[in-house]
């Protein structure tokens, strides 16, 4: 079995876009929700119930071919630091982090597929991809679900579907979501716009963490709300078509920002780059955000393209306790600031200062942007 | 005349006017106390041989009103779901349908699931669709009065829910 530590010792291929186009769509994340027949719900059911529930379920979890080797860990023998890792790793859910005896994670050594037992629902499975990859994500997932059938009794109904703890979730019980880069469309004021758009076709938008959550980074998360009463492929080809429509804005306003306002963009992306090259003390937030206009300077030729993946990856281990798990100890908020700004400086050490003219070399046709100069 | 549900000796007899068309049924004397036949008032003979109950050997709990109504599978009350908005079981779903039904209105694409169905339930799948089928012929048969019909389906019926019961339990 894995070790907490050698599990998140390395970051996951999802989350530094390795082998794929991760510029505007970071990452795909197809989420399950299944029960077991004739067992009480996680969030009503007694302890011993939930005790019996984990005891059927973990078997056949441990079992399956891609766990393998696993890490498997009741949640009540992991400490809140860990616990948290997790969280900010997208591994669990906060709300899982939250329960206590009888909930336990199952994670895939690449951390690529996560089943949380005994979430909101008996079982949460969870598949991960870098870059536009909903179909692929879906289908490792289905997979383990089948092979799950095999030996669980899964509720479902007929007519219902799957039945979850929640009715929102019933039907497929899936949850399909892309985290989404959006700079451009948040500088050129044009993201009310799109997302209300979003909205509108029934999708939700949300920030980074999930549900309730503000946006930070200009990341972005678009997912399916409706479960019931439609089949995978349909939700998932509609979730396909309007994240491509929502890529292409982002693209299309990163061009134009630079047609229209080179300077701008140069000034924001150089801001950034100083703030992260000789700060102190820095928080999340401030961090963030000074991240994704370094991603974005990565993006746009400012910058060379490797920066995109430092940023990813800086945007996993600044988080708070990535820091303390780094660190080897409890942090104060203070503490943290300044060890995460150390980490920022520390890594992006050797990125040269954003270059205008190195940019200009890389666009094709020069002439048409002479203010750039 | 034998029973309609077991075939043993029946014993009550029973006649209903449903739709402006006459229906009887012939019951032993266990199977209509399983029915609740005793009670007029709680027993629709319409129901029982056409509808969704059509001939199952168990017969919905009694409703109950209110704060009172309780699941059977974990003990969830309606109150429960109006304070959570969540449920305590799969058999909840059962047990609170009409509320389900309620939450349902507008909720999501659609009321009816048509997505992925587990594989070890695709044959059970096809024998309820078979049953409903079944079922429907059967209505036809007793309103045309062909009973030498309605007794061949009602045999091929019981047949089929011999091998869905163990199956579902």
């Amino acid at each position: 079995m894995m070790r907490f530590t050698t599990l998140v010792k390395n970051p996951a291929d999802w989350m530094t876009g390795e082998g794929a186009d991760n510029a505007i769509v970071l990452t795909s994340r197809i989420r399950l929700a299944r029960n077991l027949k004739g067992e009480s719900f996680p969030g009503w059911a007694k302890k011993e119930q939930r005790r019996h529930a984990l005891e059927v379920m973990r078997p056949a979890v441990e079992a399956l071919p891609c766990m393998k080797d696993a890490f498997s860990q009741e949640l009540d023998d992991l400490s809140s630091v860990q616990k948290q890792v997790l969280v900010e790793r997208h591994l669990i859910s906060r709300e899982h982090a939250a329960r206590g005896e009888g909930s336990a994670a199952v994670i895939e050594r690449r951390q690529s597929i996560a089943l949380m037992l005994n979430e909101e629902d008996h079982l949460r499975m969870q598949s991960i991809r870098p870059g536009m990859s909903l179909r692929a994500a879906y289908e490792s997932l289905a997979t383990i679900d089948e092979e799950l059938e095999q030996s669980l009794d899964l509720a479902f109904d007929h007519e219902l579907g799957y039945l979850t703890t929640c009715p929102t979730n019933l039907g497929t019980g899936m949850r399909a979501s892309a985290m989404l880069h959006l700079p451009a469309l948040v500088l050129g004021d044009q993201i009310g716009q799109v997302l209300q758009a979003v909205n509108k076709i029934g999708l939700a938008v949300r920030g980074l963490y999930g549900e309730g959550t503000e946006s930070l980074g200009n990341l972005f998360q678009i997912s399916n709300q409706s479960t019931l009463g439609e089949s995978e492929e349909t939700i998932l080809r509609r979730l396909e078509r309007v994240i491509a429509q929502v890529a292409t804005h982002e693209r299309n306003a990163r061009d134009k920002l630079l047609e229209d306002d080179p300077e701008m963009v140069a000034d924001k992306i150089g801001r950034a780059y100083g703030v992260l090259r000789h700060a102190w003390i820095i928080d999340s937030k401030e961090a963030l955000n000074h991240l994704s206009l370094l991603r974005l300077g990565g993006d746009l030729g400012f910058l060379p393209t490797e920066t995109v993946k430092s940023c990813d990856a800086l945007l996993m281990d600044i988080q708070p306790a990535h820091l303390q798990l780094h660190s080897g100890r409890k942090l104060s908020p203070e503490e943290r600031d300044s060890i995460r700004a150390e980490i920022v400086r520390s890594r992006l050490q050797s990125l040269e200062a954003p270059d205008i003219g190195s940019r200009r070399k890389k666009n094709d046709s020069p002439d048409q942007n002479p203010e750039i100069l | 005349m034998d029973c309609d549900i077991c075939g043993k000796q029946a014993k009550v007899h029973l006649t209903q006017l449903v739709g402006g068309q006459i229906k009887k049924i012939a019951l032993c004397d266990n199977c209509a106390k399983e029915k609740g036949v005793t009670d007029p008032t709680g027993f629709a003979l319409a129901e029982m041989l056409l509808g969704k109950t059509g001939g199952k050997v168990s017969t919905p709990a009694p409703f109950q009103t209110g704060a009172t109504r309780r699941c059977g599978g974990c003990g969830f009350t309606l109150d429960d779901l109006r304070r959570i908005r969540r449920f305590g079981c799969a058999e909840c779903y059962t047990t609170f349908h009409d509320e389900v039904s309620q939450m349902l209105r507008g909720m999501h694409k659609g009321t009816k699931h048509c997505g992925k169905v587990p594989a070890g339930l695709m044959e059970l799948h096809a024998r309820t669709q078979r049953l409903e089928e079944l079922r429907g012929k059967l209505d036809l048969a007793v309103i045309a009065e062909n009973y030498e019909e309605a007794a061949g389906l009602r045999d091929e019926i019981r047949q089929i829910e011999i091998r869905v019961t163990p199956a579902t339990d």
